[in-house]
């Protein structure tokens, strides 16, 4: 019996500071958040349950309608060219050559750095006079826009930034998928002569869509967060066109203190991205081969 | 490939020459690639206008606090869910990670008012306690222990070692690869991280260094070559650490993805 009960002491020695991390900051959260995004508390009055007449207040709203849109504009932009851009990077990493880990270094400089520095420094290239991608545009006898402050323009830019931030973290990604493919399909393909982009159609594309279906379902996931590039690139700005969800939580809950609306939002972007992954996981069947 | 790493790399080049302009430097027409005159009135000036010595010390001490309260509290419960049986372990287990679903957003609020409720914003215990529950870690650490034999712990049992020792001079050297691992990528992601420093700490002799460039951004919008020297320091670090560490950090970063 003696040795029950110790048993069970150190059980709850190893276990506590993970469980009462656990309660406090993870189960009472998701409870609370819930049942303030039932009310109107603003902090400096009491609260009043309100029942779902945040969300519908915020299904009614323009505003809302806006940054789901510029979330979209967003993803329509950023997927394509983040998937072709880091898959014909890993392409190329996978030619095995000298230099092949300086080049994987290289790649992974932006990675590592904070949204933060990255995000200030596209600021600072996209400038319409002084920033060197109008300059380099303007080489080129080409007028660039004015980027971060064109209501067209300003999405675009933070996509660039996105995609140059992004492209090596999916390229390994996407290498290690490269990698895994047996060279003798290739060597057969090119017995029964097969030109290079026929191997990439009918050899390389289906022999990765996993890590493809992995890569977009952890980019859209990471699109609908879109937060520290806005916050420090635009502000959402110009006239809300670059406005997004987590952005506009922050705002609401920490500059105008409306903590009932705010977790509202919290709530319903969390049920798009639940949404969304859901599709795509029921769409895999379609079009991932998963080796037998 | 050399077009790639242009692209990759002229960013970079542009933001460490911007650094070393002088500020009327900034806006003179052609724009100037490589600075005509060196200076280091960038580098000045952010220490004089914002205590950012302060920032570098914060967020070396908080990105190191976070990371040892995850890794020592992820690998405890992980030993716990690989070695130690009892009723409803699975279950428990199984709601652990049933929570990686929830996203942060939706508990940064309600945790942001605990902090209030109890005192604890702008403080450094404040901003490292929610870490002490960490999902991806425990899962990803018991994985690994999963794979060191039970004879291994039962022997020590039998020679009357306490599960303490066990733990510390047994568990956790086996397990050095994957607490490696978890250690790299937490420091990394408590070193950059934006949001939730940005919630909690808004004293600026408290902020980490993401949180008090993005207000510098904000407050002191064209002196780029103030911010550009603020962000190369910010970065120096990281680069270091990858340098020595480089693969725990792709290891670790292509399998908690979603966190990045």
């Amino acid at each position: 019996m003696k040795k029950k009960a110790r048993k069970r002491l150190v059980i709850l020695m190893f276990l506590l500071p993970s469980i009462c991390g656990f309660i406090f900051f993870q189960v009472f959260p998701i409870v609370y958040s819930f049942v303030l995004s039932l009310t109107d508390w603003d902090v400096l009055r009491k609260a009043n349950f309100i029942g779902f007449e945040n969300y519908k207040t915020i299904f009614a709203s323009e505003e809302f309608w806006r940054v789901l849109r510029n979330t979209l504009y967003y993803i329509v932009l950023y997927i394509p060219l983040m998937i072709i851009s880091s898959l014909s990077l890993a392409m190329l990493l996978n030619i095995k050559t000298r230099f092949t880990g300086v080049f994987r270094t290289i790649f992974y400089i932006p990675v590592l750095s904070s949204w933060v520095a990255a995000a200030m420094l596209w600021r600072w290239l996209l400038s319409p006079y002084y920033g060197p991608i109008n300059s380099i545009l303007g080489v080129f006898g080409l007028q660039g826009p004015s980027w971060l402050y064109d209501k067209v323009w300003a999405m675009p830019g933070i996509v660039l930034a996105s995609v140059w931030k992004d492209m090596g973290f999916f390229g390994l990604i996407f290498l290690a998928g490269l990698q895994a493919i047996d060279p003798s399909y290739y060597e057969v393909a090119s017995i029964d002569g097969a030109k290079r982009w026929q191997k990439f159609r009918f050899i390389t594309l289906p022999l990765i869509s996993p890590t493809m279906f992995f890569v977009l379902i952890m980019s859209i996931i990471n699109s609908f967060q879109l937060f520290p590039q806005v916050m420090v690139m635009t502000r959402g700005g110009p006239h809300g066109s670059t406005q997004a969800m987590m952005e506009r939580i922050y705002n609401y809950a920490f500059t105008y203190y409306k903590m009932g609306y705010a977790t509202a939002l919290s709530w319903i972007l969390f049920c798009f991205i639940l949404t969304v992954t859901l599709i795509q996981w029921k769409m895999q069947r379609k079009w991932v081969h998963y080796e037998s | 490939m050399l077009i790639f790493s242009f692209f990759t790399l002229l960013p970079f080049f542009w933001m460490v020459s911007t650094s070393l302009k002088k500020t009327k430097a900034l806006t003179v027409l052609p724009i100037q690639w490589f600075p005509d005159e060196i200076s280091f009135d960038g580098f000045v000036k952010i220490f004089d206008i914002f205590p950012f010595d302060k920032a570098i010390f914060n967020s070396i001490f908080i990105s190191v606090l976070i990371t040892f309260v995850t890794v020592m509290s992820a690998s405890m419960a992980a030993y716990v869910f690989s070695k130690i049986n009892f009723k409803g372990r699975e279950v428990l287990f199984g709601i652990y990670i049933a929570t990686m679903m929830i996203p942060a957003n939706i508990t940064m609020i309600p945790n942001y008012l605990t902090l209030k409720h109890l005192s604890l914003l702008n403080s450094y215990v404040g901003i490292m306690l929610p870490s002490l529950f960490n999902a991806f870690g425990t899962f990803m650490i018991r994985q690994y222990m999963r794979t060191i034999p039970d004879d291994f712990v039962e022997a020590a049992v039998l020679d009357g070692a306490s599960q303490l020792r066990i733990f510390f001079k047994m568990i956790l050297p086996l397990s050095k690869p994957a607490i490696a691992t978890l250690t790299v990528i937490t420091f990394m992601g408590a070193w950059n991280d934006y949001l939730w420093p940005l919630i909690v700490l808004t004293d600026k002799n408290k902020m980490t260094l993401p949180v008090g460039l993005s207000l510098l951004n904000g407050q002191h919008q064209s002196d780029y070559n103030m911010l550009m020297a603020g962000a190369l320091i910010s970065m120096i670090p990281i680069l270091l650490i990858y340098t020595f560490a480089q693969r725990y950090f792709e290891q670790g970063l292509s399998v908690g993805g979603i966190k990045g």
